[in-house]
């Protein structure tokens, strides 16, 4: 029970996105990609969802592959949140939450039972039930990023993979996600989220996933991740490290790379 | 009737009340004509297979005129709906990808070959032929996983050579009769058909729906985005091949039986979109019926409007429908403000 993802190679545009990279998500887990800009992290999770064909490489679902399953089981199984979804018509907030439900229903038949059961699930976990009555246009952009990803939720998909869900967010809807994320993990869902942040990539992730150039240069628990060493190669950064509570945690403090009015160190 | 919540109307509502609507507008158009007819003898006439003059008038001129004016108004309004979903934007309409051009080069290139004077339904048949054939290359051209960037991009390039190749017959036509009929013939016209014309165009517009209406659930996906549509499991290559079909089986038949009659497609998809909650699905069979009764309403209008020789419809539906789109773009233009 995984998706295990084998030696992805991906090209976009003559240049290599993805250079054999291999990755694994578990059930019940959360799986932090992280990476600079440009590393690929984006191409990992389009490829994760079987949204992007790799050029060489496999990724397996529970042990079948994507054609074996096909697109409507495949939906069904893993739940995509995109990075800057906007929704073009001003949709009610129940309809895009309702989207959601797509993968599950029969051909010309409305939503059942089940369906709004699990669409009011989705809007209380991630607190937008408030918004019922509104339409997706009359929100701000963090309540429309929830929104989305109640939307996402009402998949109640097997695993879900999340592009930078706390982009737009303020810190205390950051740590209301993250912590949402963390809570459908332990009800057994297997969640991949690309972070920017490493402090809470550190903090909330059971794994991490370090990308650098379309390659996979670590893969573990935070603390082995997120060494000095990998820090100052990936990143070009130094981090301050402390601990607050028993838990460990790490602020990223300067560039190592020296400009030309640089005069720290 | 009530302002509509953010979730529209119940479409168990809605749609039998365009039904409705339809079906009246349906009866006026027969009632109404430059003959006047003792509408309940003339369908008792029918009935009774009684070949009296009212009889005749109603089954050979009026009944042919008010089903292909629902017709036509029912494929420009969904596909009008249709295309405006799967390109995202409000302003899209089923010209943009060329169909309505290309069937009306098809039904010309019949008059200019005199096909047309010799060969009953040859302008028709013309019509489609034409559709069909810009459909093969809008195929073509598009392939496999063609963006929605380079539909746009393959329509305006069939529109255009559509368009000049139209110029073209006209620039050559024999004589200034023949130009004549092309250009009052482009304009658009419920006027003189019959019901072969509805038995012609019936079965292909019927497929165009169906495909249309197939596409329904995938529409509303696509609200959120290409990626997220793939995501929850639609196939956007067979969604657009669906839509592109659809389009062409239903606008193709319609330009080929009537001529282009312009903005049907552009404006009751937005008129009605507030009605059913946005939702691009739900608006498609929402926006057939619209269709069909704001054509019934022009035709109805061409008739009764005291302006000899008659208006075309085309030309009717154009006037209403510019001045329309001046006031979609100046409300656009406030919402970016």
């Amino acid at each position: 029970m995984a998706i295990v993802a084998q030696g992805l190679s991906v090209t976009l545009g003559g240049r290599i996105a993805l250079d054999r990279v291999d990755a694994r998500l578990e059930p019940g887990q959360v799986l932090g990609i992280i990476g600079p800009n440009g590393a690929g992290k984006t191409t990992l999770l389009r490829v994760l969802a079987g949204l992007l064909k790799p050029d060489a490489g496999s990724v397996r679902y529970d042990g079948a592959g994507p054609r074996e399953l096909g697109r409507r089981a495949l939906a069904r199984r893993v739940a995509f949140l995109a990075q800057d979804s906007t929704a073009v018509w001003s949709l009610s907030v129940d309809a895009v939450v309702g989207l959601g439900r797509l993968p599950h229903r029969q051909a010309f038949s409305g939503e059942n039972e089940a369906d709004r059961a699990a669409i009011v699930r989705a809007m209380a976990h991630c607190d937008v039930a408030s918004f019922t009555g509104r339409t997706i246009g009359a929100l701000s952009g963090g309540e429309r990023r929830r929104v989305l990803l109640a939307r996402a939720l009402a998949v109640e998909a097997d695993y879900l993979l999340a592009d930078e869900p706390l982009a737009g967010l303020d810190p205390g809807h950051q740590l209301e996600t993250l912590q949402l994320l963390r809570s459908i993990a332990a009800a057994g869902t297997g969640v991949a989220v690309v972070l920017h942040d490493l402090s809470l990539a550190a903090r909330f992730c059971d794994r991490l996933l370090l990308l650098h150039q379309g390659r996979g240069v670590a893969d573990g628990a935070p603390d082995a991740v997120l060494d000095d060493t990998s820090l100052a190669e990936v990143f070009g950064v130094t981090a301050l490290r402390g601990s607050h509570a028993g838990e460990p945690f790490l602020l990223s403090w300067q560039t190592t790379t020296r400009g030309p009015n640089d005069d720290r160190r | 009737m009530r302002r509509p919540t953010v979730d529209g109307i119940r479409l168990s509502f809605l749609l039998p009340a365009l039904g409705l609507i339809l079906l009246a507008m349906g009866v006026a158009s027969l009632a109404v004509g430059y003959a006047s007819l003792p509408l309940a003898q003339a369908v008792s006439d029918v009935m009774a297979g009684r070949a009296s003059l009212p009889a005749l008038v109603l089954a050979e001129l009026r009944l042919p005129r008010s089903l292909l004016g629902a017709l036509v108004g029912f494929s420009l309004g969904m596909a009008g709906a249709a295309v405006q979903g799967l390109m995202r934007n409000p302003l899209a309409e089923p010209g943009v990808i060329g169909i309505s051009s290309s069937a009306a080069l098809g039904a010309v290139a019949t008059f200019y070959s005199g096909l047309s004077a010799t060969i009953a339904l040859a302008l028709p048949l013309g019509g489609i032929a034409g559709a069909l054939l810009a459909t093969l290359v809008l195929f073509i051209l598009l392939g496999r996983g063609a963006s929605t960037m380079t539909l746009i991009l393959a329509g305006v390039a069939l529109n255009s050579f559509a368009g000049a190749a139209t110029a073209l017959a006209l620039n050559l036509a024999p004589n200034p009769y023949a130009a004549l009929e092309i250009v009052f013939w482009l304009m658009g016209s419920l006027a003189d058909r019959s019901m072969s014309h509805v038995w012609l165009a019936l079965p292909l517009m019927l497929f165009g729906w169906a495909l249309m209406a197939s596409t329904a659930p995938a529409l509303d996906a696509l609200s959120l985005g290409e990626e997220t549509a793939a995501s929850l499991g639609f196939d956007l290559g067979w969604l657009r091949a669906r839509l592109i079909g659809g389009t062409a089986l239903a606008v193709g038949s319609a330009v080929a039986v009537t001529g282009a009659i312009g903005f049907v497609g552009l404006v009751v998809p937005h008129l009605l979109r507030p009605l059913v909650g946005h939702r691009p699905g739900r608006l498609l069979i929402a926006s057939g019926l619209g269709g069909a009764i704001l054509v019934l309403a022009a035709d109805l209008g061409v008739r009764l409007l005291p302006v000899r020789p008659e208006l075309k419809l085309g030309v009717v539906t154009a006037l209403i429908g510019a001045p329309f789109l001046f006031a979609l773009v100046q409300r656009l233009r406030r919402e970016a403000l």
